[in-house]
């Protein structure tokens, strides 16, 4: 985890190989000005558009993903009334059912709670440089998000002759 | 000419395209990242790059004018997927 403070918001952040699954580091989230704390979880869903998933391989670009991570949690203790604020993102290869991410704040009332953890799930899916390798049961693989269909190359045809 | 050399790295799907997780490139001084990406895409087997590619160096999204130094890590970020 690296921690520190946005004013007196505390900010933690990981990106971690381990699970996630326990939230018992969250027990101490905040002070006891807080009166909330939310904690939200993203987990490995068994479909995805339709299709029969059976594993996740999360890849980051590790050291940028944490100080993106962070950058997201300080902005958000600039823009809310929170009093903590701990994210985390698992990465490698998951099962289904377990936890990916976890969002856990603290805040005096519920609303900053909500309102902040939502725009923090939305930040981390538009800038954290991590990416998704879906498994489906069909024993086929994707990069989610990938425009493979006007991006694959065409393995199959002969190397230009280099002069 | 002056040049200067930068470490080019590939994640997800563009690592799999690539068949390369990271490389080394050499560009005149003053180049920037438009310059690195047109050059990249014109090398054998990177073609397939898109127009709009999102590019951060060392570890924070970059302008496509952003001027390049020499010891810089220049990373293609495909489309992101966290969460």
């Amino acid at each position: 985890m690296t921690a520190d403070g946005a004013g007196e918001v505390a900010v933690e952040t990981a990106i971690t190989t381990e699970s996630l699954d326990g939230t018992e580091v969250f027990r101490t989230l905040g002070s006891h000005a807080d009166g909330a704390v939310l904690i939200f979880q993203g987990r490995v869903r068994q479909t995805n558009e339709g299709r029969a998933v059976s594993s996740l391989g999360y890849e980051a670009y590790g050291e940028m993903a944490n100080s993106e991570l962070r950058a997201i949690c300080h902005e958000a203790a600039q823009k809310f009334e929170i009093g903590a604020i701990s994210s985390a993102h698992r990465v490698g290869e998951l099962a289904l059912g377990e936890v990916s991410i976890v969002v856990a704040v603290s805040a005096p009332h519920r609303d900053q709670c909500y309102d902040a953890s939502r725009w923090v799930i939305e930040e981390v899916k538009a800038r954290l440089p991590i990416w998704k390798h879906e498994h489906y049961v069909d024993g086929e693989s994707h990069w989610v998000g990938a425009p493979d269909s006007n991006l694959a190359p065409e393995r199959s045809s002969p190397e230009p002759e280099i002069r | 000419m002056n040049t200067l050399s930068v470490r080019t790295l590939f994640f997800g799907v563009y690592a799999e395209l690539a068949s390369s997780r990271e490389g080394v490139a050499e560009m005149p001084s003053g180049s920037t990242v438009g310059d690195l990406v047109d050059t990249l895409r014109g090398s054998r087997g990177l073609d397939w790059l898109p127009e709009r590619v999102v590019v951060a160096v060392n570890q924070s999204y970059a302008e496509i004018g952003t001027q390049l130094a020499d010891g810089d890590e220049v990373a293609l970020i495909p489309p992101v997927a966290g969460g």
